[in-house]
């Protein structure tokens, strides 16, 4: 559904070049719910513009939906939808007008762009403020109205730039459950960037994760996580002796042991049931444990594990 | 064709503000009678004004003044959508280039319909003389000459992105140089001989021209083709610089 390859964008700001998009190979099929993850400035957005026909890429190449987005700009268009990043409708409109107008651009009928948009805004939860003009909306009423154009005419494919930005915990989740929904019943490729670790894990089937431009993890949550973090065990003993006994003693079914004080900081693959089995091992050697912590590792472990840097931290840089 | 289809869909939805409020056009509609209550005086006092009246000589300047303000504003409009994400929505939809265009430019000049009838009732009174193919037949002229300023101020808009001044300076310098140059407002006849060497490359005196003469009800086809000719053009040229702009910044 998306192949691109080399694909690159610099921007000229004040006399100085800023590689926003340095060369990257990306490949969705169809049917996919990819999320590209990555700190501010990452070049999340620039990618996504060059993918929908909105930037004109520097170099490489970009077929989307069949069609080379430079060859064929047109058919990209036709078949694709784009939640941008900023606010898509007008705020001098009315929601509603907007929704069917947009519809219209898609080549739907009036009577079907007016039942899809009445539908939609039922969705979203802004059946009552049809008739509102959208510079009198809340910010995250905003963005739910961004979210109902976009899934006006049904795309094959659809692009989200941090469609959950702004929105309450409640609204986040509804718009989670309708991305899922729609592509069960569609068989829709989504394409999302998010800041929303959780929302990452939770949605996405594989998750790209780019950093200054280049992609520099690609694979499910699960994989991510278990090749790149694994779960951590952490392990308080009676003091730094038997801390590496301990140590000595479970070296073999841990990824990565380390003893610092009287702490054993195992690294495992499947933390769960690692725990109770390390727990009955130091029992019966009797070295028993005083505390026993289990962490799961999130994504945000993972980008660390590739950076050095959290998420947060990249993103107040 | 996609071109019309999609310039009637963007049409409607540009002006769908206008009916939401019907009466913000009220203040646009009193733009041309105060031009024509401050001007108009000072016009008929003017000696050696040709034509019947020096209403018949100067309505269809006031009417190419206004519709050359709405137009040169489309780009204006586009600013502010383009700091929202309103614009590039537009720009990823399979809309026909040169269909945007036209149908932001044709939004401002529907008014001029309106204008128009407007300034026509209020000089009745005084003189003038009304003749309506001619009229029409103007006011369609001016509207393909709107299509291509409005073209050229869309693509000003997207070139001066981020440096809104840039727009302004550029639009302003550009546009009453334009206009005291093509002997809208003002007859060149008396004027110094580099103001009329200047004002015969500048097609908007060609317009101009062509519209005195339908307003007056004569059809002298010298006089309309260089109009018709000169507006086809700026259209022309207007919509290849617009789509080209966007070429540069999109695909
Ligand atoms: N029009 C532009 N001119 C100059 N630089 C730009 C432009 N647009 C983006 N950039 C730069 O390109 C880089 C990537 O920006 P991009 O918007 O793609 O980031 P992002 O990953 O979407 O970030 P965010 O999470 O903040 O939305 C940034 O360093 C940004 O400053
Ligand atoms: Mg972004």
């Amino acid at each position: 559904m998306i192949h691109t390859r080399g694909l690159a964008r610099d921007f000229r700001a004040k006399k100085e070049v800023v590689k926003a998009v340095k060369g990257i190979d990306i490949d969705v099929s169809p049917g996919e719910l990819v999320a590209f993850l990555g700190p501010n400035g990452a070049g999340k957005s620039t990618t996504l513009r060059m993918l929908t026909t909105s930037l004109r890429p520097t170099r490489g190449t970009a077929t989307v939906a069949g069609h080379d987005v430079l060859a064929a700009p047109v058919e990209v268009r036709r078949a694709i939808g784009y939640i941008g990043q900023g606010n898509g409708v007008s705020h001098n409109h009315r929601i509603v007008d907007e929704l069917v107008d947009h519809g219209r651009f898609y080549g739907m009928t009036g009577r079907d762009a007016r039942r899809r948009a009445a539908e939609l805004l039922e969705l979203l939860g802004l059946a009552g403020m049809a008739k509102r003009s959208i510079g009198t909306l809340s910010g995250g009423q905003r963005r739910r109205a961004d979210i109902a154009l976009g899934l006006m005419h049904r795309p094959a494919l659809l692009f989200l730039d941090e469609p959950s930005t702004g929105l309450d915990p409640q609204n986040r989740a509804n718009l989670a459950e309708e991305i899922v929904r729609l592509r069960a019943e569609l068989g829709m490729t989504i394409f999302l960037t998010t800041h929303y670790l959780e929302e990452a894990d939770q949605l996405a089937e594989r998750v790209l994760i780019i950093d200054d431009g280049e992609v520099i993890a690609a694979g499910s949550p699960a994989e991510l996580k278990a090749t790149l973090a694994g779960d951590r065990i952490t392990l308080g003993m009676a003091d730094e002796v038997a801390a590496k006994s301990a140590a000595a003693l479970l070296e073999g079914s841990a990824r990565e042991t380390t003893v610092s004080g009287a702490t054993v900081i195992l690294t495992v693959e499947n933390g769960e049931s690692a725990l109770p089995r390390t727990l009955r091992a130091l029992d019966a050697a009797d070295l028993p444990a005083d505390t026993a912590k289990l962490r799961i590792p999130t994504l945000d472990d993972v980008f660390l594990s590739l950076t050095g840097r959290t998420l947060r931290d990249a993103d107040a840089a | 064709m996609s071109f019309f289809s999609d310039t009637a869909k963007v049409f409607v939805r540009e002006s769908r503000p206008i009916f939401y409020d019907p009466f913000t056009p009220v203040f646009s509609l009193a733009q041309p009678l105060v031009f024509l209550a401050l001007l108009g005086p000072l016009v008929a006092a003017t000696p050696g004004i040709p034509g019947e009246s020096p209403w018949q000589w100067f309505v269809p300047g006031i009417v190419v003044m206004v519709s050359l303000f709405g137009t040169s504003m489309t780009g204006s409009n586009l600013q502010y959508e383009m700091t929202t994400g309103s614009h590039e929505r537009i720009m990823v939809a399979p809309l026909n280039r040169a269909a945007i265009m036209t149908g932001k430019a044709l939004k401002e000049i529907a008014p001029l319909v309106v204008q128009g009838a407007i300034i026509v009732l209020v000089m009745l009174p005084f003189g003038f003389r009304l003749y309506p193919l001619g009229a029409l037949l103007g006011l369609a002229i001016l509207a393909v000459l709107g299509i291509g300023l409005g073209a050229l101020s869309y693509a000003l808009a997207l070139a001066s992105q981020g440096k809104e001044w840039l727009f302004w300076g550029v639009q302003q310098t550009l546009l009453f140089p334009l206009l005291i140059l093509s002997g809208m407002m003002l007859p060149l006849e008396q004027g110094p001989a580099w103001m009329r060497a200047v004002s015969t490359v500048n097609p908007l005196t060609y317009i101009v021209e062509a519209e005195r003469t339908l307003f007056a009800g004569e059809y002298a086809w010298d006089v309309v083709g260089p109009g018709v000719v000169a507006a086809v053009a700026t259209a022309a040229v207007g919509l290849t610089v617009g789509i080209l702009t966007m070429r540069r910044q999109t695909v």
